[in-house]
């Protein structure tokens, strides 16, 4: 810990705040990931870019320790979580977007939203996510799966804002909305870097995910393949379009 | 005076005595649809802790003096306890098994609870004497109101009431409907799945002993008589639709009733209308009556 206590200098130490190393997954009998490796810096926005079915949600349920049969590190800051329970790893500060957003039907607009616990403070207050998605007040009596796709959105990244959480997993967040609404959802995610959050943000959109990350992985037949600044990414178009089969 | 050429005075009586059975199977149904909701485990010993619940009663009153309103707060509690051990011993062992070997283990466990109090009390009723407040009743005038199955009715709605309150309008129990509906999610948002898991079971047993309770001083109590009740109540769930709380509580009173009433106008079909209800449902709309439909 060279400069402590000044959260621009931590916020730009070269020191690894969330690490993957050999992180390895199984459905059942088949093998889904191998030795997947990366690291986010606090503050960092990163993209997992990768095809269909390269393994880039499966990382993130195995993060959150989703996957039954997993092995590998995870650490976020110091502590050890590739072998803690969901529970634990939600609770030691990693917020979980899911891609099917997982709005639950049987709660309401307003309990989905105070569902998750707090783990941390210094969490959102539900007035700034209110503000930031003004649908969810209007509508907060409303059934959660009442809202249209893209309030679901806005509620299943609203609701991991209020646990004080510092890393944010998020898998899909634009899949199937409109282009207003997946503006909408980049401005959110580059507001939540100027929060100092942390993101890592699995997209098949490589325009969105270009417009709003810091770096870039891109995964293959569950792995990573490379890793990709954001100011080279239109010096390597023509790399990105082989991975990506574009 | 005659109702469609009844009297008033036997349809009445007919009515009462179909609400009160009517109180229990609602509070019986709705511990099973809870337990069904978060543990997809149709809980076949359930039969079994409402028969606990009554010999709880009658074994605190004679070993303890415990009176009735006592018993009904710690004969659950006790009740509730048990469950909540077994879920954690013997239960936790076979979520990821299929449903099927819920069904038997339950049963088994029902077996052999059932089968020790035989073996212990023997099979013939048991007297519990009726507290002194619940003695005597109210003339309304049109019929007699005994205060013990009057006091029946309004401790199941109370119950059924508040339980439906917590779940549909509590924190606790929107993480409760959480987890029912989406318990990994619901575990990677750092909520305590396994122990909601446990205190629902225990919760939903101690309903049963709290029903249990109840019949003691109306009905006697032996050790089959868990089992009498419970077929219906499984009837009741499935009209119901399974893992609906409100369908639970609603559709135990409204079948205790259309019981109550086939026995005025054709008592021989007052066992079997029920049954004859479920398949009906079961053809029409296969999830319940206040089940989603898939």
């Amino acid at each position: 810990m060279p400069i402590s206590g000044c959260p621009m200098a931590d916020r730009l130490s070269q020191n690894p705040h969330f690490q993957v190393t050999d992180l390895e997954a199984w459905y059942g009998e088949s093998h889904v990931l191998h030795r997947v490796s990366f690291d986010i810096r606090e503050g960092e926005v990163v993209t997992l870019l990768g095809r269909n079915g390269a393994g880039k949600s499966t990382t993130l349920k195995s993060i959150m320790g989703m996957i039954k049969r997993r092995q590998g590190s995870v650490r976020l800051r110091e502590k050890e979580l590739g072998r803690a329970s969901s529970r634990a790893i939600a609770r030691a500060g990693i917020a979980f977007c899911p891609e099917d957003r997982g709005i639950y039907s049987s709660l309401t607009v307003e309990e989905n939203l105070m569902l998750p616990p707090v783990v941390a403070s210094g969490g959102m207050s539900v007035a700034e996510i209110h503000t930031l998605f003004p649908n969810l007040a209007e509508r907060r009596r409303s059934q959660g799966t009442r809202l249209s796709g893209g309030e679901q959105q806005m509620l299943a990244i609203g609701r991991i804002l209020r646990t004080g959480a510092r890393l944010l997993l998020l898998d899909e967040p634009t899949e199937g909305l409109a282009p207003v609404i997946v503006q909408q959802i980049g401005a959110t995610i580059r507001q939540l870097k100027e929060r100092g959050y942390t993101v890592l943000l699995v997209e098949q959109n490589f325009h969105f995910a270009a417009s709003v990350a810091d770096r870039h992985y891109v995964m293959d037949h569950g792995q990573v393949v490379d890793m990709i600044p954001g100011p080279e990414i239109a010096d390597n178009m023509a790399k990105l379009s082989t991975y990506l089969g574009v | 005076m005659l109702i469609f050429g009844i009297p008033l005075q036997l349809l009445s009586t007919q009515i009462l005595l179909g609400l009160i059975n009517g109180a229990f199977y609602a509070i019986l149904s709705l511990g099973l649809a809870i337990i069904f909701g978060l543990l997809n485990i149709v809980n076949f010993a359930h039969g079994a802790f409402y028969m606990m619940g009554a010999f709880g009663a009658l074994l605190m009153l004679d070993h303890f003096a415990m009176n009735y309103w006592l018993a009904l707060l710690v004969v659950p509690l006790t009740i509730g306890l048990l469950g909540c051990v077994i879920e954690r011993l013997i239960l936790r062992r076979i979520y990821d098994l299929d449903h099927l070997y819920g069904m038997i283990l339950t049963f088994g466990m029902g077996l052999v609870i059932v089968g020790l109090f035989r073996n212990q009390y023997g099979a013939t009723g048991l007297p519990y004497s009726m507290p002194a407040a619940l003695q005597g009743g109210y003339n309304l005038g049109f019929m007699f109101l005994p205060a013990s199955r009057a006091f029946v009715i309004l401790a199941s709605v109370a119950v059924c009431l508040v339980t439906w309150l917590v779940i549909e309008k509590t924190r606790l129990g929107s993480w409760l409907r959480a987890a029912t509906e989406k318990p990994e999610l619901t575990e990677a948002f750092g909520i305590n799945v396994p122990l909601l898991i446990t205190l629902t079971y225990g919760f939903g047993v101690a309903l049963a002993g709290f029903a249990g309770v109840l019949a003691a001083p109306i009905y006697s109590v032996n050790p089959m008589m868990g089992s009498d009740l419970i077929i219906v109540v499984f009837a009741v769930v499935v009209i119901g639709g399974m893992g609906s709380i409100s369908g639970a509580i609603l559709t135990g009173f409204m079948l205790g009733l259309v019981e109550g009433v086939t026995k005025v106008f054709w008592p021989q079909a007052s066992t079997t209308v029920i049954f004859v209800i479920m398949a009906i449902v079961l053809l029409i709309r296969p999830a319940g009556l206040f089940g989603k439909q898939a």
